[in-house]
């Protein structure tokens, strides 16, 4: 099987700060790869260069690219990176306003996408919105409303919705039940598990919550300072952690 | 189907002063297919933390955990994933679900990531919470709100949902009343007799002799401190 992202050496400094520093993984078909760490420790930078926001300082991204084969973005032309992010990828940001266009409709922010790909029928364009919206568990008659009138919930489900229409491969997030109080968390986890089960997704997810990531993920890697101080299957890492770090993360998730 | 060879385990506690707590050497054992074997031993003389080597969720130091031939000790994740899904079930002592979750899709969900229909897949999961006694009525409840004893019962539902060809049981009966843990019971015995390699804890000794082919004390194994 060949693995679907294969990133390696991948490194962005800031000047003499460092971002992120000599990341490697492979992120195979179906796979949900959690990216965890404290604030400051370089997750969200290598997303960012994951997910072609960032041009990363050296080091490589190949995407296993229909029709091409893995292929490092960055060797792809700026309008057929874009073609990418915007098809054969998602993108859900941890703050909606990043992700949405909040001053065109609900249905207009699920349509774009599908515009995007080519789709010119009005009709079948506001069908396949009202769907997404469903399947998302917001109502299909907010479908005319704006963004702005939406809970942070809903903005959020919204924006999984914009990214999954197009029928994506791979999925990236950053926090996406961030900020989000707990009952709304759980119903955000739980559409997101059946939506990475029916459309066997690929994801990368970036959080600092341990028991998102135990929930979601296959694999984890713990970051610190920009690098990956251990890497491996999401229970084993949690249930037995080795690296210093991982043990002292593990140690201080409070107990409720 | 479950074979261990010469497995050793230590713990290091980074931010305790970086001690190294060895707790076993030379483990070794066997399970072959419809066979149920019994960890047994004192608290704390490693039976969970073996089981949990097995399962997967504790690395292995050194020596080799042949579960259907996939080499637990080094198997990368997608491996272990793999295995998990279709050769490895496991009953664990607590539930761990998302909240909101119906109890009856909590149980079918290792039908579901197999690429089963959703709708054999709940009747099956079905079939098996009315086995075990838990109404109707609770089965679209999340059981995050059950009691300890309904959380295991949906916990056991989901170990036996599947065939799994090999299983780890860890209590199973520990707080079930008696018309339950007959049902347990009958769940491993019916499990042996399609060929399941079972490998299980039992504090409960009269459950332990009627389904238990033979014990291993994981004491031996023990590294004293």
């Amino acid at each position: 099987m060949t693995p679907l992202l294969t990133v390696s050496g991948l490194t962005k400094t800031y000047g003499a700060h460092t971002g992120c520093r000599d990341v490697g993984f492979e992120l195979f078909p179906g796979e949900v790869l959690g990216i965890v760490g404290e604030s400051g420790s370089g997750k969200t930078t290598l997303l960012r260069c994951l997910s072609a926001q960032l041009a990363p300082t050296s080091g490589t991204v190949a995407y296993d690219m229909r029709g091409l084969g893995p292929t490092d973005i960055w060797s792809l032309s700026e309008p057929e990176r874009r073609m990418l992010t915007r098809t054969d990828w998602g993108i859900v940001h941890q703050s909606a306003r990043d992700g949405l266009r909040m001053e065109v409709s609900a249905g207009a922010n699920i349509g774009e996408r599908l515009m995007a790909v080519g789709s010119r029928h009005y009709g079948n364009i506001r069908t396949e919105a009202e769907g997404w919206l469903t399947r998302v568990e917001i109502e299909a008659g907010r479908i005319d409303d704006l963004p702005t009138t939406f809970s942070g919930g809903m903005q959020q489900r919204l924006q999984i919705a914009r990214n999954l229409v197009t029928g994506p491969r791979l999925v990236f997030m950053d926090e996406p039940t961030g900020g989000l109080d707990v009952s709304v968390q759980a119903r955000l986890l739980d559409l997101m598990r059946g939506l990475v089960r029916q459309m066997g997704l690929s994801a990368v997810i970036v959080t600092h919550d341990l028991a998102v990531v135990r929930l979601l993920a296959d694999r984890i890697m713990v970051m610190k300072d920009g690098r990956v101080v251990e890497a491996g299957l999401t229970d084993q890492v949690l249930d037995d952690p080795r690296h210093a770090y991982t043990q002292l993360l593990v140690s201080s998730v409070l107990q409720v | 189907m479950i074979v261990v060879e010469n497995v050793s385990k230590s713990f290091t506690l980074h931010n305790q002063g970086g001690i190294v707590l060895p707790v076993m050497a030379g483990a070794s054992l066997v399970v072959t297919a419809g066979q149920c074997v019994g960890l047994a031993g004192a608290s704390g003389a490693g039976k969970s933390t073996l089981m949990r080597m097995i399962w997967g969720n504790y690395r292995t130091d050194s020596g080799h955990i042949l579960v259907g031939g996939t080499d637990m000790a080094c198997a990368e994740p997608r491996q272990i994933i793999a295995l998990r899904r279709t050769t490895l079930g496991h009953v664990s002592q607590f539930l761990r679900v998302v909240p909101r979750v119906p109890a009856l899709d909590v149980v079918a969900e290792p039908l579901l990531t197999q690429g089963i229909a959703p709708v054999e897949a709940r009747a099956r999961a079905a079939a098996l919470l009315t086995r075990l006694n838990i109404p109707e009525r609770l089965w679209s409840l999340s059981p995050t709100t059950f009691s300890g004893g309904e959380q295991q019962r949906v916990n056991i539902a989901r170990g036996f949902v599947h065939p799994w060809p090999a299983l780890l049981l860890d209590e199973p009966t520990a707080s079930l009343d008696a018309a339950n843990r007959e049902v347990v019971l009958t769940l491993i015995e019916e499990a042996k007799a399609r060929g399941a390699a079972i490998l299980g804890i039992f504090h409960d000794e009269a459950a332990r002799a009627r389904v238990c082919d033979h014990l291993v004390d994981v004491a031996q194994f023990a590294v004293a401190a």
